[in-house]
């Protein structure tokens, strides 16, 4: 691989990796309660991550790196999800959810 | 079915799990070595005894193009998603309207619940809110929806998502109860619940 491309490659994951965790940070603030929150730090902070990762692994191209690195996306894949549900779970059975910015509720009104 | 052959499905049930901890072992060392194989079936022994829990009901099978099929468009729908909410954060016109969605799945295994619970979480969408494990329902947070069909589309992209991970990995009595549980039936359970949803706002609004 050329160090041109190589350069513009890791330029490129880089940047998108930096404004997707920029995307997060700025939602975690201006979106309104917690549930909405949670989108925030957990969609475009993965994607953020795994630019971020594969840009190392092309840097550093080593059987070892690219296992690494499959190993920390896959988990943060697997964990952010279950925190984030947890998290959630929490904040709505102790009513920290705006009820007003929700167009429809079918928890609330399950069956028991 | 007969003793001797349900012992070897409960271990054949474990197999995966186990070298999927040796495997784990070996990339946090980032080399393969005879060392490392030994250390991690000891690890992996010691972890699986100690730390105890109900063994989870794999399909035991495994079906190649559609797991591949199922990567594939999973990897796709996270950089999707993290761009539709990355899009949403940054816009100056945004105003909250979001919603929390119950969806039936028709998968009765624990397994394929969690799996289709965690990928909705990540592609564009979700957060479990809550899981009714014996109706097999997921009660789901979604971010920016401002009318029903919006609601209608979610949940039939989360059943397709059911659909890909059940035809990956899913077992046989699921794909069979996929192919028996039609559209139809859902919706109109659905439908039902949505009707039931309204007859209750309407009832909250009168006493109010």
């Amino acid at each position: 691989m050329s160090d041109e491309l190589q350069d513009v490659i890791s330029a490129v994951l880089v940047l998108t990796g930096a404004v997707m965790c920029l995307a997060a940070g700025i939602g975690v603030i201006r979106f309104p309660d917690v549930l909405s929150r949670l989108h925030a730090a957990t969609k475009p902070q993965i994607f953020g991550l795994m630019a971020i990762t594969a840009d190392v692994a092309v840097n550093n191209f080593t059987v070892g790196t690219v296992t690494l690195v499959i190993a920390i996306v896959v988990f943060q894949a697997l964990t952010a999800p279950v925190a984030a549900h947890m998290v959630s779970r929490a904040a709505y059975d102790s009513h920290r959810v705006r009820v007003d910015v929700l167009v429809i509720d079918e928890l609330g009104t399950r069956p028991d | 079915m007969s003793t001797p052959k349900r012992r070897l499905t409960t271990f054949l049930n474990q197999v995966p799990l186990f070298l999927g901890l040796v495997l784990l072992w070996m990339l946090l060392w980032g080399a393969f070595s005879w060392l490392n194989v030994l250390t991690g079936i000891l690890l992996a022994a010691v972890v699986s005894v100690g730390f105890y829990l109900p063994a989870v009901q794999l399909g035991l099978r495994l079906n190649p193009w559609f797991t591949l099929l199922y990567l594939a468009r999973l990897g796709f729908d996270i950089v999707r998603g993290s761009l539709q909410v990355a899009a949403l954060a940054l816009s100056p016109r945004y105003t909250p309207s979001n919603a929390i969605v119950a969806v039936h799945l028709r998968t009765r295994s624990d397994f394929i619940l969690t799996l289709t619970g965690v990928s909705t979480s990540i592609v564009p969408g979700a957060i479990v809110v809550d899981v009714d494990r014996v109706r097999s329902t997921l009660y789901l947070h979604v971010l920016n929806v401002h009318r029903p069909e919006q609601v209608e589309r979610f949940r039939n992209g989360v059943l397709a998502e059911e659909h890909r991970i059940v035809m990956a990995l899913g077992s046989r009595e699921d794909v069979e109860r996929l192919r028996q549980v039609s559209g139809e039936d859902r919706s109109e359970q659905n439908q039902r619940a949505r009707d039931q949803h309204a007859r209750e706002k309407r009832k909250r609004k009168g006493s109010t």
